[in-house]
Order: C-alpha cells, then structure tokens, then sequence
C-alpha cells in the first residue's frame, strides 16, 4: 500500500459510507471526487509532486500570489476547472459530517492548503461550525483556520467568541491559556472590549501560566487597537509585579512592544526583575537584558568617566578581572569602593565614581549567561557589558563571544559585525582572540571580509608584523572580492600604524606587478592615499606608477595615478610632462573619470611647468570642450579661464596655483564600523547602520545619577504568593513536588537556578543579598583548594575507591611543588594532623564549597536530608581518622602497608561501564565532588607547563608510599619465633646511590628475646654486592624492628643469598628482586620521554597487546598498577589514554619507559623501551602481569 | 517579532508558509529570491535583507531556506537562534530536515509552528513540552491512527509549560536505565605550507543520551576541568555549581540533548594528529601541473586515525586531472572541480600518497593561489585535549542505571595551506 493510499483509506470509506447513506452521488462522480482521484489535486498537498503545474507557477510567479491562488481556486485553473468547487464542497460535507475522523482528515486538508499558502476562506462556516469539537486536534485545527481567516471573515468569526468566552472560564489552567491565547489571536475590531476584559481577568488569574499567556495578549491587542493603550499600561504594570519566571519574559516583552518609554514601570521591578533573569526561558532573558541595558543607562552613572582614575589604580583592575568577581558579597563590594575611594582622593581630587550596587547587581546577574547555548542570550550579555561595565571588566565578553565564532554562518555573521564595532572602541579585549579571526579559504566571502574588518581593528605596533604575514596569504586567494578587501585593509593598516607603512607601501607596490589587474587597481587607489601622507619620501614609487598608466585599465586606477602626478608634480618633473602627452593622445577613449583626471593634470602641470605643457593642457582643454560629456565640458570651460590669463579673467585667476596646488590634509582611512555603537550592539539597527522601526534609542549616561531609592520596594509578606504557590503545585505532576522542591529548599541560598521566582525574589531581598555570596575562602585560588582537599579530603576518599588513593598521592606531590612555587599563598590550617573527630569533619565542611556559601550550610543544618548524610559522613571519618593516625606511623616506622584491607575495599566496588570508576549506590550529596581527584590531575596537566628539574622534585617525593609489597626471608616457623620479612622500601639507599634499599623487618614472635642479629657470608654473583645492615643487638620478645640493607643486583635478578645470624643459630635466606625493583624513577617531560623513547627504538623496543581486566581500566588503575609492579615514576601527558612511565636501572643507570596505551573495551597496548633487553622483557612479562590478573 | 515564516527550496519553490500575525504577501520573498539569484553560493546570500516595508533573516540550513518576516526592531540572532531552532525541531521529530520530510507531514510541522510562536514570541520551543503536545510519528503510531482515526495530538494536557522545569517531561518511565554521554571533539587548525600550525584549537561537545526514569539529578565531574576554557551548557545545568566548583549538575531533558560545548585553552598546545606533505605545483609555461600529497600519523596518542578525506578545491583553470592513490580512492568532479581523496585508515607503516600532474585549459595562466586541502579525520575513544569525565552521580532516584562515555576526535575545520 503506498503512502498515498494509506493517507486516502480512511476518507475513501468514509465517504463511502456517507454517499450510500446520502445515496446522491453516483460512480461518476466519485471518480471525479478529488479524495479519491489521483489527478484530482487533492493529493497535492500532500505529496507536493514537482510537476504540478499550479506548485511550479506559485514558486516562480511575483505579484500577489495570495489574489492568485484565490483566482485559481475560484475556478480559474486549467488543471481543475471542473474539480475545484466540487472539492471545496466535499471539504464541507466531511466537515459537516458527525464522524470525528471524517472532520479531522477535512481539517488537515484545509490546514495544509493554508501552509502552502492557498486561499481556503471560503470554508469559514463551514470550519468556524466545528469550533466547539469535542475531538482536541480538530477543535486545535480549527482554531488554527480561525485565526488565519477571523480577519477576512470579520462577522462569522464572532460566531466563535461565546466558545472561547465559555473557555476562559473553565476550571483547568491550560484551557483557559488555550482560550485566551486564540481569542486574542483573532483580529476582529469588534471584540476589543471582550478581549481586553479577558486580558484584565487573566492578569489576575491564579496560574502564572494564564498570567504569561495574557502578557502574551497585551501586545495582540495593542497592534489591533492601539487607543486601549494606557488601560493595557496598567495590565502591564500588574503584570511586571508577578514574582514568577514564567511571566516575567512575556510581560517585558509586551512593555517593550506597547510602552518602552515607560521606564518608570521598571523601578520598583528591576531587582526582581536582575535576580529571576537566569531562570527565565532563554528568550524571555533576551529581551529583559535589552531591556535592563536601557533602562541603566538613564539610572546609572557612567562607570568609565573617570578612566583616567580607573587606569591608576591597576590594582583594581586585576580585581575587576579576576573571574571570582561576580561572587564578591557587597561587603567586598563596599571594600571596593573605600579602596577606589582612598585612592581617588589620592589622585584626583574629584568626587570619586562609586558604581551603584543596582548597576553590580545587574551586571552580576547577567555575566553567568554569558554560557548560555542560546546565541542571542549571549549577544545580548554581551551588549549590556559592552554599554554599561567599567572598561576594566568588559574583557570577559569576548570569550563568549569567540565560541559564538563556531557556530552557523548566520551566527556567526552577525556577531562579527558586532565584535567589529567592539574591537574599535576595545581593542585590547579581542587582541588575544587574534588569531580566531583568521581567515579560511571556505569561508563564505561576506564572513571573509567581516574578520578582515576585525583583524585590521585589532592591529597595532606588536602583532602587525603576525597580520601582515596573514595578509600576504589572503592575496593570493581566488576571491578577487577579497583580495581587494585586503588590500584596502593593509592599507588602513599603514595609516594607523607609523612604523608599518613603509613595509606596506612596498607590499603594495610590489603587488602593482599582479598579473590580475584588480588587484593592481585597488593596490594604487590605496597606495594614492597612502603616499598622499608622505609624498616626499616616495617619488620613485610615484614614478613607477606613472610607468604603470600604459598597462592598467581599470578607470579608478588610472584617475588615482593622475591625481597623484599632478598632485606631486614637483617631485617628478620630467615624468609627468610626458604621462599628459600620453593621456592627450588617448583622452577621447578614457572613461569619464580618468578624463577629469586628465584635465586636473594638465591644469597643474601649467600651473608649474607653463613652458613644456602649455600647448598640451590647451589641446586637452580643447578636447574636452566638445565632450559628450556636459561635466567635463563645463569642467574645461572653468579650468580655462582659471588658468589661461585673459583680460576678462577675473580676480580669481591670480589664485588659480592656491586653488590648485593647495596642500590637502590627507585621507583618514576609517573603520566603516566605527561609531557604529551609537546604536545599541546586537540589534538589527546596528546591523543595518539605520534606525529600524521601533528601535529604542539607547540613552546617554546622566550627568546626574537620579534617585536610587526609587528602586527601594517597601516590605510586605509575600503571604499570597506562598499561597498560590501551593494551589498550583496541586495541580502539577508528583514529581515536580518532591525531588525539585526539596531540592531547591536545599540549595536555594546559592543557586538561583533552582531557587524558585517566589521564593528568591522575595520583597526583603534586595540589591544587598548575598544570595550568591560565595565563600570567602574560595575567592583564595585553586592551591588553597588543593591543599585542603588533598589532605583533609582522604577520608572520602579511602572509602569510596581504592584505587583513587595513588592519584591521591600525585595529587600531594604536586600539591608539594605548587606550594613551593606558590610560596606566598597561604598553607590551609587542614594540613596539620587533625587532633579530633571535630576538626576533621570542620575542616572537610571547608574544604568542600559543594554547597557553597556560609549562609546555605546554617540553613543546611535544619535540613533532615542534610543531617543523615552528616552522620553518615562522621562515620566516615572516624575511619578515616584511625586510617590516617595509622599512615602517620607508616611514614615514621615503616611498617609494610595495608594491602589487605584495600583488597576488600576494591572488592566493595560496584562494576561499571567504561570509564565511570566507581558509583555510591547512595552517595550523600556532600560526596559529589573529589576534588583532590580532578585537581592532582589537573596539576599534572599544569605542572607540564613548568619546567621542573631534577632537584625541585627530588626522588623522596615520587615514592609511593602505601604500595609496598612485602615478601617473606623467613618464616615464624623456621625461624623458630623469629620472622622476617623484606620490603624493597623505593628509597635511595643513601651509603650507595647504586644498591636497592632493601627493608628488613624482624618480628620476634618467641617468647625470649632474640639477639645479635646480623649477617654473614654472603654467597653472591660476580660484581654483586651487599651492603649489610648494622647488627641489631637485642629484639625483646614481641617486638618489631626495621633495618636497611642495600643490595647491588647488577641490574639482574639473581637472588643475593646470605646467612641470616642470631645469637643461637643461622639461616640460610634469599633475597630474589622482582625486576621492577631493579630500577628508581627519574622525572622526565612529556618530550624528554619523547625522545629518550625514540632512541630506544628497534631491539630495544617491546610491544605487547594485552587485554585489561576489568577492575583496571582507568587511567588511575593503570599507574597504581604498573607503579606497584615497577619502581618508576609518572610521566605526564597530555592524553588521558596513555601512561608513561619512566625510570633507570639502578645500577647502570640505563633507562626504562614504559608506556601503557588504552583502547576501547579494555584493550591496550604495553611499550617497554630499555636498553637492557633482558630487564626489558621481564619488565614486560611483570607488568603484563599485573595490568591483567 | 517574527511576523512570518517562509520555507523556500534551493530552486527558489516557497513551499510552507505560516503567519503569526497579519498574512504578509509571499511576494516579499521576491526580494530574497533575488539576492539568492545574485549570490554565487547559497552560503553567501546576506542573512539580514532590508525591504521597504520589511527585514527579512534567513538561515540557509540543510539545503533550505528558513526566511523569516520581521516589521520592528528585534535583535537579529534571537530570530537566527529561533530558525536554527525550527530546524532542529524538524529534525528531531522527522529524523531529518528536508523538504520531502517537511511536504510528508505538513500539517504537523504546521500545528509545531503554531506552538512554538505566539503572536511571534518564542512561547514552547523545549522538545519535550512539544512532544508533549503533539507527539512525533512512529511507523505503529501511523498504522494505528490510520486505523483508529485517532491523531498525534496528545490528549492529555500539556503541563511541560507549567513547570519551572520545562525541558524534561514528566512521568518518564524506563526498564532499562541509562545515562550515555559521547565526549566530541573537534580540531580547528589552520596548518601552512610547511606544516607548521598557524591556529589551532580544540572545540568540544558533550552530547548526552539520558534515558532515566523519574526525575534524576545527576552530576557529572571531570578529571581535569582546569583545560576548559570556555564553556556553554543546557539550560538544565547550574551555573552556579559550575563556578564554584566546576561540576555539571542537571537535571536532565529525556533523550539525546547537548550538555555542554566548550572550548579548550588555548595556552594547552593542540595536538595535532595528522602530517600533510604536499606539493602542489604549476610550471610558468606549458599548462601543466604536478600534485603530490602524503598524509601520515603525527600526534595519534597511539590511536588509529581513521576515516581520513582530503578535500581540495581546485582551481577553475584546471581542465582535467590525472592522479594515482596508494590508499583509497578519490573523486573529481569537473564541474565543481572539487576533488576527494577518501583514504579511511591511516597506516603508520605504509604512508597514503595521491600523485599525479593536473592540466591547464589551454592558455590559461599558472594559478596564482594553490588549492588549501581540508582534511577530515576521525580517532575512536580518544579526547585530544585530554579532557575526561571523571564520575557521574545520580541523586533523586533509587535506581541503578546505566553510564557510559565515549570520546571521538574529528577534525573540524582543518586546513592544511599550500
């Protein structure tokens, strides 16, 4: 069954049914009937086929095609003379029809003759019939022709209204929005006071959504009768009380559109208005932003009129730019200001500019949209920045505005005529997005030319030489519109830039040899005005052109050459006489510019040089004389009796040479963009550069800041507001009331994402709220984070994933390095040993700005949810408090760590996809971030920016601690009490750098003391060698003791076998190295290992594939796992899916890297690279072995 | 604000029109047509056109035109944004955007129109309250509404538009749960003639494909956030959070959105996966031409690149081409003188090399600019910029879904000059 068939199945029965009942039509008439008939045209609309010959005229036809398509349908068309009325008619009927579906399938048919623009109001009443339908899509189809046609069809459509009056009444909400909404839509003068009662009543309805859809109405009213304007001012100023998001949009938009001169509305709102703007609907912000930046510029002072006093103070500046500065609470606000004060009066004995906390406030509230998806939402920040920040704080726009660069071409195109008005003004701002702005040879030519506008804005003494190189390539483009923009660019670039004009000079008259004579030609319009500057300096250059007048063509060119001999005559007196012999000969072919030209030389060469030209200048002024053109006609006429003394020549004659040789001030090449900001930024004026209908004029700054207090809003219990809350809720989905709500009760204080309109913007909350204060300590800097969360942060961490704990460590080595760089940034207090619970659990809340501010964790505290995951924490803790009391003593005795108890914690983990590491099946909320987690790895990544050497992180630093493995010497048993076991401790064995430290502890486990432990004959392999431990005197019974012996292996692994002596008797014991023992870490960079491992390549180089298990995917899991296996420290680098690792034997300091790149699911790929082959292939085999158990 | 929409084919056919306010004559689109005329690509044609009595904005997007009728001042990239917005719509609900799919379910794209815009205010442009209202078509649904005469239009009342949380409909339900998130990037370089990087910098997207039932919170952390520069998100994310703490907590629209987009450092040196070689040459006399280009792996991380395409636009001049590929195959088209060279795979051990000599029309002089190659690359689980999603938590919700990521680098707009 085709589509086709599908479509038409339904009404074709139907129709049936109906005609057999009606018994009217007989079998012709049904192979007539469109429905059915492939020819019929009924089909069209559906399938919309090409070869339809109406479809093909719409498409290319101008006119009027509404009158056409009327004519058409009337009867008009060939193609369906006779099936036209009949359609129309069965439209009718199935519209007429009790069957629900035989209605729908009409309305559809009529609705898509509407979309494709064909007149269908002859239907009216029969369509207008259905309007009370019970089936919802009919009656939304008919609403849908209704207000398409309620205007043609003025007095029908008053048929309809009781419906639409019946429906706002109803119970439910979304019908009453609904009825309102098509009521308005209908454009029947006669209903204006119906409507407008019905925009009065939804201004006041309970749902907020009602509310928006009759701020939706205003303007529909407005633009049908604009003489109910002042009664639709005081809906509006209503509606601009309503505390909710959902209105707050539509009502600013119906202000801007009814009475943006009513910027007195504005005050008593705009705090609300400032902080409910980041959860308005993305469109709804757009037009309250260019709203708001209006109304500051008439409230506010302007932030830059003391600029001079702000550029002193460079210590502002910093503070301004510095990105905590949206999270300064207005005492710091207020410190600001003292600040700036003191050093006003300092500097300047001028009132200081003290900005007003609204203009903050405003200016807070809109800086985080600036990460807003929705392009215009970030223009329109933007603009409001670009108007109305200090200079110093305007620089974060241009980010934004850059990543705006990426998307669609439209997008794109608009914003680069945006940030090319900004650059003048603000250079600095874009000057580090320099070379986003470079341009593409796929760019289409219009976004081609807007980046050369912005990369010539841009230009000064220090990239210039960048640009200019840049330039050199866009020459060479096929786009000969381009390339003539370059050249128009390089030469504004000579202009503004001194030093540079010279290069460009001779850039461009190298460019006069281009074989393309377009480019010539633009090249000596811009070096004319070039030279014009200084002349002088360049007659060779004027020369060369002058030889250029045989080749070039293009009229514009030759003119500017003309002009700039004659106008420099003297500089080359003996050209010039013969170029107007030459243009003599040629005059009557030239265009008519190069012959005003023509005789504009020839008038200056007389004037200078009488003696050679004077019978050329009158043969050329007798040329002209009979020109077609009357322009040069009159020109020669005057010119001749200026120039050509006779006695009737007047007084004016005497100063032909100051007419003509006057000095001319050169030529400003400017911006075509510049001063364009007097419009406001992003709007379809500013990109006109022409005054839209009903653009708003965006004011100047006052002299005189007006009245502050009236934004003040008198304090009054927002009882009703609660209140119409509940009775919405009641009518909203469960799921909006539990998680949300409670959600939002929890994290109001900071996020005004969540915090609900009614809530937040409460009467008390002013301009001073410090509802998104940030927590003083987090305006510190990032090392201030790290410290206290690596430390204090453990405990966390040691339950949630082992694994981690080695990303941890990095994290505290780094930590180390940034705070001996960072020397001057505070050491947080959670470093030193936490003495109780208590501190622990204070310093964790610091350390964790999860829920920010101060204010919020006061109001946390009353919060059951909160609460329990408290305690939860606190348990946490006192696990993690012994944990750490127990690693303090590792760090002093060094015992062997804890691998036992990681196993199980490794064990509680739960399985997950890919690269997840681990999930808390009920993590409380205070678990969301480890932080010490992403910033160790983020260190890395910055730590790879500073060259560190060798001693700054001396080797002590890179041992990880916690991962020794401990082997047995002997056993409890056979060492009858006495059991030792060896750890290879990873530190430098300090007597000889070239042994292992080898770890050995002795626990005497016999009930008498153990003495005289030393130990004897060593029976070891040539050029091995044994460094003993000193003796141990006495070991009581029950006691533990470590010693450390140093053992050369000669990069093998053959085990060093000695006695082990007490006083009573020897055993004989081995100690046999892992091989990854047999090797200490050096620290290397990203590159170094680069190239070491370049080096190592061939014999050297061993590859193997191997599949990871599952526990050990993860970049974490990796190094803990291969660090464990080898003594070799990280190497960073800049992927998250290779491991590098680097270290040297210990003995012949030979270098081993290795590096481990993951793939997907598991798979990775294992590179050793060691001189020693045999130290390599072990290596391999070990770490294989440890990636894959 | 936006008073009408036309909807207009390559050949110039208007073929939808919807009016939120007065009906404007379609005959304003002359002026449109006109300039298109005018423009040699429909790239080019100026998105802003001012008419006596209008302004027309139009987007060109996936060979269509979206023009759209303005009377008053509005600021352009909101009426941008809202197009761009359509077509997303049409895409999301048909699969695709064209104007086959638009002619197939006309009416629906109708009745969608008539709710995102009121009185051409942008009034339901969140995919899930749309759908709410009126559902997209599925085959079943089709076959079924055929049978029944029941219709797409949902029978319950939207309530999406109530909420403060519009994006994410309510009552979602699913047996399986799961939370996919593809971390895509995207190198914009600009290599010259010796290979030397002249711009360079990685732009990236989160997109996420989360199937959760009830009402999720979910945060998701990064292991190194300190690498994003600049970043865009979904309504649904918390700013706020993010400043503070660098952590994207949402909760989450269903089904596939765009988390994030972001842009990283520039400072961080881009890696560059790829080396072209190439010499691309003209002699001064004789009208012939030699082209030779090799492409080899360079900064891969250890990955495979894959689905590696050389395109070049040759110049006007060029009259036919003669050329032999190592690996792959490539494509020229006379007309457009565009020429492909889809190489797939890159192996390190054998480089893919495509030589060959070119030839001039007759008397045409050497070119004076060299085509630039744009080349298209693609590296599985591999983020260039070393950006990794850390953990994702889920509050709200007892369940245990599914998570899942993926990391793809593509080259974006990658230009090797010659």
């Amino acid at each position: 069954m085709t589509p086709m068939q599908k479509l038409l199945q339904l009404p074709v029965n139907a129709m049936n049914m109906v005609k057999t009942a009606q018994d009217q039509m007989g079998q012709q008439d049904e192979a007539k009937s469109p429905v059915m008939t492939p020819d019929g045209g009924n089909h069209n609309w559906y399938n919309g086929e090409p070869n339809d010959p109406r479809h093909i005229r719409f498409g290319s036809g101008g006119g009027d095609q509404e009158e056409r398509a009327h004519l058409e349908e009337g009867g008009g068309s060939l193609s369906s003379l006779v099936t036209q009325p009949l359609r129309h008619d069965d439209l009718k009927e199935m519209l007429d029809s009790n069957k629900d579906s035989l209605k729908l399938e009409a309305m559809k048919r009529i609705v898509a003759m509407i979309a494709r623009g064909k007149n269908a109001s002859d239907l009216f009443p029969a369509v207008v019939k259905n309007v009370a339908c019970k089936n919802i899509e009919v009656k939304k189809l008919v609403y849908v022709y209704l207000v398409r046609y309620a205007e043609e069809q003025q007095d029908l459509a008053l048929l309809s209204i009781s419906t639409f009056q019946r429906g706002l009444k109803d119970p439910n909400q979304l019908i009453r929005a609904s009825a309102l909404r098509v009521l308005s839509s209908i454009r029947v003068t006669i209903i204006v006071p119906i409507m407008m009662l019905a925009i009065k009543e939804a201004a006041s309805d309970m749902s907020p959504y009602v509310r928006k859809t009759a701020a939706h109405a205003i303007p529909k009213l407005y633009s049908l009768d604009p003489e109910q304007k002042d009664c639709l001012i005081e809906v509006i100023e209503k509606l601009l009380a309503d505390k909710t998001t959902l209105v707050a949009g539509s009502v600013v938009m119906a202000f801007e559109e009814v009475c943006p001169e009513r910027i007195d509305l504005i005050h008593k709102n705009y705090r609300k208005l400032c902080n409910l703007l980041i959860d308005v609907e993305e469109w709804g912000q757009v037009v309250i932003i260019n709203m708001l930046t209006r109304y500051a510029r008439t409230q506010f002072l302007n932030p830059n009129m003391n600029e001079s006093l702000l550029e002193e103070g460079g210590g502002e500046k910093a503070f301004y730019g510095s990105d905590n500065d949206d999270d300064t609470d207005d005492e710091e606000d207020k410190e600001e200001k003292e600040k700036k004060k003191t050093e006003a009066t300092a500097i300047v004995k001028r009132k200081p500019y003290v900005m007003d906390p609204d203009h903050r406030l405003l200016l807070r509230n809109t800086k985080p949209l600036l990460q807003s998806r929705n392009a215009a939402v970030v223009m329109a920040v933007a603009q409001l920045y670009f108007h109305l920040a200090p200079k110093a704080e305007v620089g974060v726009i241009a980010k934004a505005l850059v990543r705006l660069m990426r998307s669609h071409s439209e997008v794109q195109y608009v914003v680069l005529q945006n940030v090319a008005t900004m650059s003048i003004k603000r250079r600095g701002m874009f000057e580090p997005y320099l070379k986003s702005f470079y341009i593409r040879s796929t760019d289409p030519t219009q976004i081609k030319v807007l980046k050369l506008e912005v990369l010539t804005n841009l230009a000064n003494e220090t990239n210039i030489s960048t640009i200019l190189r840049e330039f050199q390539t866009y020459i060479k483009s096929n786009d000969k519109d381009f390339v003539a923009a370059t050249i128009q660019a390089i030469g504004r670039c000579a202009t503004n830039i001194g030093e540079v004009r010279d290069t460009c000079l001779n850039g461009l008259v190298q460019l006069l040899s281009n074989r393309d004579e377009l480019v010539v030609a633009e090249s000596v319009v811009v070096i004319k005005k070039l030279l014009q500057m200084q002349p002088e300096q360049h007659s060779d250059i004027i020369k060369h052109m002058a030889k250029l007048t045989d080749n070039i063509q293009v009229p514009m060119a030759r003119a500017s050459i003309l002009w700039l001999i004659g106008e420099y005559c003297e500089h080359v007196p003996k050209i010039a006489p013969d170029v107007l012999r030459k243009m003599a000969k040629t005059f009557t072919n030239e265009e008519d510019i190069v012959k005003l030209q023509i005789i504009n030389l020839a008038a200056k060469l007389y004037l200078t040089n009488s003696k050679q030209t004077k019978l050329l200048t009158q043969y050329v002024l007798n040329l002209a004389k009979y020109d077609q053109n009357y322009d040069i006609r009159d020109r020669a006429r005057f010119i001749r009796q200026l120039i050509v003394p006779t006695d009737k020549s007047g007084a004016l004659s005497k100063y032909a040479k100051k007419l003509f040789l006057a000095l001319k001030p050169a030529p400003v090449l400017e911006s075509p963009f510049k001063d364009r900001d007097h419009f406001q930024l992003g709007s379809l004026s500013h990109l006109l550069n022409a005054k839209a209908g009903g653009y708003q004029v965006l004011p100047d700054w006052p002299e005189a800041a007006p009245d502050p207090s009236v934004r003040n809003v008198e304090v009054k219990e927002s009882v009703i507001t609660l209140l119409e809350r509940v009775t919405t809720l009641t009518s909203v989905p469960e799921w909006t009331k539990c998680s949300s709500r409670e959600k939002r009760k929890e994290k109001k204080a900071d996020k005004p994402f969540y915090s609900d309109s009614e809530g937040e913007s409460g009467p008390t909350e002013s301009a001073d709220s410090a509802s998104d204060t940030a927590s003083g300590s987090e305006s510190g800097s990032g090392s201030e984070e790290s410290g206290s969360g690596s430390e204090s942060e453990e405990s966390n961490e040691e339950s949630e994933s082992a694994s981690e704990e080695d990303e941890e460590e990095e994290g505290k080595k780094k930590k180390k390095n940034v705070e001996k760089i960072k020397a001057r940034k505070p050491v947080p207090e959670s470093e030193s040993e936490p003495s109780s619970g208590e501190d622990v659990k204070k310093s964790e809340k610091k350390s964790k700005p999860r829920i920010g501010s101060s204010e919020s964790e006061s109001e946390e505290d009353d919060d059951s949810e909160s609460e329990s995951s408290e305690s939860e924490e606190e348990e946490s803790e006192e696990e993690s408090e012994e944990e750490t009391k127990k690693k303090k003593k590792t760090t002093a005795s060094k015992p062997p760590s804890k691998p036992p108890k990681k196993e199980n914690k490794k064990e509680k983990k739960e399985m997950s996809l890919l690269d997840f590491d681990d999930f808390d099946p009920a993590p409380s909320p205070s678990q969301v971030t480890p932080l010490n987690n992403f910033l160790s790895s983020s260190l890395v990544t910055d730590l790879e920016g500073l060259s560190l050497t060798e001693n700054v992180l001396s080797p002590t630093t890179i041992v990880p601690s916690g991962n020794l493995k401990t082997y047995e010497l002997l056993h409890r048993i056979t060492g009858e009490g006495l059991s030792v076991e060896y750890c290879f401790s990873r530190q430098p064995f300090s007597p000889d750098p070239h042994m292992v430290a080898v770890k050995i502890q002795f626990t005497n486990s016999a009930t008498s003391e153990a003495k005289s432990l030393h130990m004897e004959d060593a029976k070891l392999q040539s050029g091995m060698r044994i460094k003993e431990f000193p003796e141990i005197e006495v070991l009581p019974a029950g006691e533990t003791v470590s010693v450390v012996m140093g053992i050369d292996f000669c990069d093998s692994t053959q085990a060093a076998n000695f006695q082990l002596c007490t006083h009573t008797r020897k055993f004989f014991v081995s100690i046999q190295p892992p091989v990854g023992e047999l090797m200490m870490p050096i620290f290397m960079t990203e590159n170094e290992f680069k190239k070491e491992q370049g080096q190592l390549m061939g014999m050297n180089e061993i590859t193997e594939k191997l599949t990871l298990e599952e526990k050990c995917q993860g970049e974490h899991a990796v190094v803990q796992r291969v660090t464990t296996a080898a003594n070799l420290s990280r190497v960073p680098c800049g992927s998250d899916k290779e491991c590098r690792f680097a270290g040297k034997t210990v003995t012949s300091g030979s270098l081993v890297l290795v590096s481990v790149v993951t793939k997907e699911d598991g798979a990775a790929q294992l590179t050793v690279n060691c001189e020693k082959m045999v130290i390599g292939t072990m290596l391999v085999k070990d770490i294989l072995q440890a990636l894959t158990q | 604000m936006i008073n009408s929409l036309f909807l207009i084919n390559p050949s110039g056919e208007i073929f939808l029109e919807k009016h939120w306010k007065s009906v404007v004559s379609r005959s304003v689109c002359d002026y449109f047509l006109e300039a298109k005329e005018k423009a040699l690509e429909p790239e080019d044609v100026p998105p802003v056109i001012h008419t006596p009595h209008h302004y027309l904005i139009s987007i060109y997007r996936d060979k269509l035109f979206f023009l759209s009728v303005i009377q008053t001042e509005v600021p352009p990239l909101f009426v941008i944004e809202f197009l761009h917005r359509i077509a997303e719509m049409i895409q999301d609900y048909f699969g695709e955007c064209s104007e086959t799919v638009v002619k197939d379910h006309m009416v629906m794209v109708y009745e969608l129109l008539e709710e995102m815009l009121d009185n051409g205010f942008p009034l339901a442009t969140e995919s899930n309250v749309l759908k709410e209202m009126i559902r997209p078509p599925t085959i079943l649904r089709s076959v079924v509404n055929t049978l029944t005469g029941t219709s797409n239009v949902g029978d319950t009342l939207p309530t999406g538009q109530l909420s403060t949380i519009p994006w994410r409909r309510a009552g979602v339900r699913y047996t399986n749960n799961e939370a996919y998130f593809d971390v895509v990037e995207e190198i914009d370089a600009i290599l010259d003639q010796s290979g030397t990087t002249v711009f360079a910098e990685i732009q990236g997207v989160v997109e996420a494909c989360v199937k959760l039932s009830g009402m999720p919170d979910l945060t998701l952390s990064f292991m190194n956030p300190c690498l994003l520069d600049d970043v865009s998100f979904h309504p649904c994310v918390r700013y706020k959070l993010w400043e503070s703490e660098r952590v994207l907590s949402f909760i989450p629209p269903d089904g596939n959105f765009t988390l994030m987009t972001y842009h990283v450092n520039a400072q961080n040196l881009v890696a560059i996966p790829v080396y072209v070689k190439q010499s691309i040459s003209f002699f001064e006399c004789g009208s012939d031409g030699r082209l030779d280009v090799t492409v080899g792996p360079k900064q891969t991380m250890g990955k495979t690149v894959e689905g590696v395409m050389v395109t070049v636009h040759l110049p006007k001049t060029i009259l036919s081409i003669n050329l032999t590929a190592t690996q792959g195959s490539y494509t020229y088209d006379n007309g457009t003188k565009l020429l492909v060279w889809d190489i797939g795979k890159l192996n390190p051990q054998k480089l893919p090399n495509l030589r060959g000599s070119l030839s001039l029309q007759a008397g045409a002089p050497k070119p004076e600019e060299n085509p630039s190659l744009n080349i298209d690359l693609k590296i599985q689980q591999l983020a260039i910029s070393g950006l990794k999603v850390n953990r994702l938590d889920m509050f709200g919700e007892k369940y245990k879904p599914f998570k899942g990521v993926k990391y793809i680098t593509k080259a974006g707009k990658f230009q090797v000059r010659t």
